[in-house]
């Protein structure tokens, strides 16, 4: 047997690390669920209420219209997002000049800040003094985002692919530019059409990065947040009202501090969830084609 | 099947080449004969892969023309040609299985489906994938993805030629020896026009009929496996072809014999004509020297033994020399003396060999 020398400081070097996950990840999350299960009217005074809040969260109405509102909104952009992203990727320059032009257009959007985003379509889409809504008005089309459901929807899905859509074009344009020439020559001489180029060719080897592009637009849109606030507030009415909105409003808005963190909980268990769901979708059937 | 001529074929990168520099295909003028199996060989970067890509039309050359059985095709995209060809590394389609990998040029030049099933079945037969048919072809080892990759080109039974370039870098050694006899009794099977591009030459020697050499952008020699060692017209082939290559030492020509140094060689035919040439250059395969105890004087610098002959290298009037001395012949560790085979003795001026003639 050879004796085995422990040595424990490698503990210390870890340390560092530790701290910083607990003070930024660990200690506020067990906060949350230390609230989710008491309920306090100040003074450090607390009760225990068990699965009360979660209980009380998942039955209401308002957590189910928020919710939906959510993955309508996070499946409108997806839908929308991924094709348009590709397509714009398929069109882009492959050399000369034109690449970084276009490479730097495409980055601008992602470089702006998102309460500033908002601002902006704020300013932009005001039917009395916004460009877009006095133009889209001026066509004869009713169009105002502060009393319209259907206008502030498609504001805020317009914001969200106007400011994301590069991310999906980005990844993929770098996805394309890694298929070796041979794939397209011998696809030319096998007499594939364009389509079939794409079907056969481009869409299986740009799997990986749409893969994470889905992901990272998904998780992001499904905890948009700061957008749809300074656009719209989350209304008119609760029509705009995504589950981060929803959130912030129950817990700093009416100081329900118990059942805020449970639907916290919630939340995060449901992007857990669903991104679970999703990369094993999609590697499940990389997968069955390796 | 179709006799390829390429005509006066030049072809640079650049748009506006004009310096012979800015060329990669140096004028190449070639005939590809219908049903032979050719290798096209030369170094990383001299060109054939430039070549091999104007003559299947991915490429169209600066100048010059490409006629398949006296047409011009120069204009013609691949599909027009009819051509087939085989990639670097096995290019698959990911999504289908093989049967539909290999089906798919066929389906998209609109062949019925019952002769696509009986061609698919064929090559799937002479390639040894009928077993596999309905596996995605995703899963294969690199051998089969490339099988596939050439089963595609195969099962066309109206290709031009199939043209193959650097088929088997990504393939295993054991399967690589596999894989080349394969082709070569494809090639007799199918009798379809092979073009295969490789800077080995071993690969080279053993799949075709007839190789051709290329270096910097210039066909240097066209020929069998035997003219290329035997006589090679220009010195890279004698250099490229071989292992070791051939000895190249400067020379003068004296009394119509070379001179090397002081040592005059003696040889079965006279080059007076070249008396007082500059750039002279004397060739000789290591196979081609012999020890002689009456021959010139060589001193030993290393000597390497590679199983079934060893090769000495030595010097002989201050230049180097590799000998091949076989297994089992005693090598004197010093005052080695050798001889030339006097047949075997080529030389050249400014690269390309010269004639001899009868000795005086």
């Amino acid at each position: 047997m050879i004796d085995r020398v422990s040595n424990q400081k490698a503990w210390f070097m870890v340390l560092p690390v530790i701290l910083l996950v607990a003070f930024n990840a660990i200690i506020p999350l067990m906060t949350v669920v230390n609230y989710s299960v008491q309920e306090t009217f100040g003074n450090n005074v607390f009760f225990w209420e068990g699965m009360k809040w979660f209980e009380e969260v998942l039955r209401s109405e308002r957590f189910h219209a928020s919710l939906g509102r959510q993955v309508l909104f996070s499946f409108t952009i997806l839908i929308i997002e991924v094709p348009l992203g590709i397509l714009v990727a398929l069109n882009m320059p492959r050399q000369g000049i034109g690449v970084s032009i276009c490479l730097v257009l495409m980055a601008l959007p992602l470089l702006i800040p998102w309460n500033v985003v908002g601002a902006m379509w704020n300013i932009f889409a005001l039917p009395d003094i916004g460009l877009l809504g006095r133009a889209i008005n001026g066509m004869g089309v009713e169009y105002n985002f502060t009393q319209n459901p259907v206008s502030a929807w498609l504001t805020v899905v317009a914001m969200d692919v106007w400011h994301w859509t590069s991310l999906v074009v980005l990844l993929s344009y770098a996805g394309l530019c890694a298929i070796p020439d041979p794939y397209y020559q011998a696809a030319k001489i096998d007499g594939a059409g364009r389509w079939q180029i794409f079907r056969h060719i481009e869409l299986p080897k740009l799997k990986r990065v749409l893969t994470i592009a889905i992901l990272l637009r998904f998780m992001d849109s499904f905890m948009i947040y700061t957008e749809p606030f300074v656009l719209t507030g989350g209304g008119p009415g609760n029509t705009t009202t995504f589950l981060s909105i929803d959130l912030v409003k129950i817990a700093l808005g009416q100081f329900d501090l118990g059942p805020a963190a449970a639907m916290s909980l919630i939340y995060f268990l449901i992007v857990l969830l669903l991104c679970w769901v999703f990369y094993t979708l999609m590697m499940r059937s990389e997968s069955n084609a390796s | 099947m179709a006799e390829i001529t390429l005509k006066e074929i030049r072809h640079s990168y650049q748009s506006n080449a004009t310096a012979p520099g800015d060329f990669v295909i140096r004028g190449v003028d070639i005939t590809w004969r219908e049903g032979g199996a050719y290798a096209l060989l030369g170094p990383s970067g001299c060109g054939k892969t430039t070549l091999l890509n104007i003559i299947s039309g991915l490429l169209r050359p600066t100048e010059g023309a490409v006629l398949f059985n006296g047409i011009d095709v120069t204009a013609q995209d691949p599909v027009t040609r009819d051509i087939a060809q085989i990639f670097q590394f096995p290019v698959i389609y990911d999504t289908m299985s093989v049967y539909g990998n290999l089906a798919f040029p066929l389906v998209n030049r609109g062949v019925a489906r019952e002769e696509v099933d009986r061609r698919v079945k064929e090559v799937a037969g002479m390639l040894d994938l009928s077993e596999m048919l309905d596996q995605r072809a995703v899963g294969l080892t690199a051998d089969n993805k490339q099988k596939i990759s050439l089963g595609r080109g195969l099962v066309r039974s109206d290709v031009n030629v199939i043209m193959f370039d650097e088929p088997l870098t990504v393939i295993d050694p054991h399967l690589k020896w596999k894989l080349r006899s394969e082709l070569k009794r494809l090639h007799q099977r199918v009798g379809f026009t092979m073009i295969y591009v490789t800077h080995d030459q071993t690969e080279a020697l053993t799949f075709a009929d007839e190789v051709v050499v290329m270096h910097d952008g210039d066909v240097v020699q066209v020929g069998t496996p035997k003219d290329l060692f035997d006589r090679p017209e220009h010195t890279f082939v004698g250099h490229f072809i071989g292992s070791p290559g051939m000895n190249l030492m400067p020379c003068q020509i004296v009394d119509g014999k070379p001179v090397v140094g002081r040592s005059v060689i003696p040889v079965n035919r006279s080059f007076a004509d070249h008396e007082k040439c500059s750039g002279l250059v004397l060739g000789i395969r290591p196979e081609c020297i012999q020890l002689d105890p009456e021959g010139f004087q060589v001193s030993i610098t290393r000597i390497d033994d590679v199983g079934h002959y060893c090769i000495v290298r030595a010097e002989f009037e201050d230049q180097a020399l590799q000998i091949f001395v076989k297994e089992g012949e005693r090598i004197p560790s010093e005052n080695l003396r050798i001889r030339f085979d006097r047949s075997s003795i080529q030389i050249y001026k400014d690269g390309w060999i010269v004639d001899g003639g009868t000795p005086r």
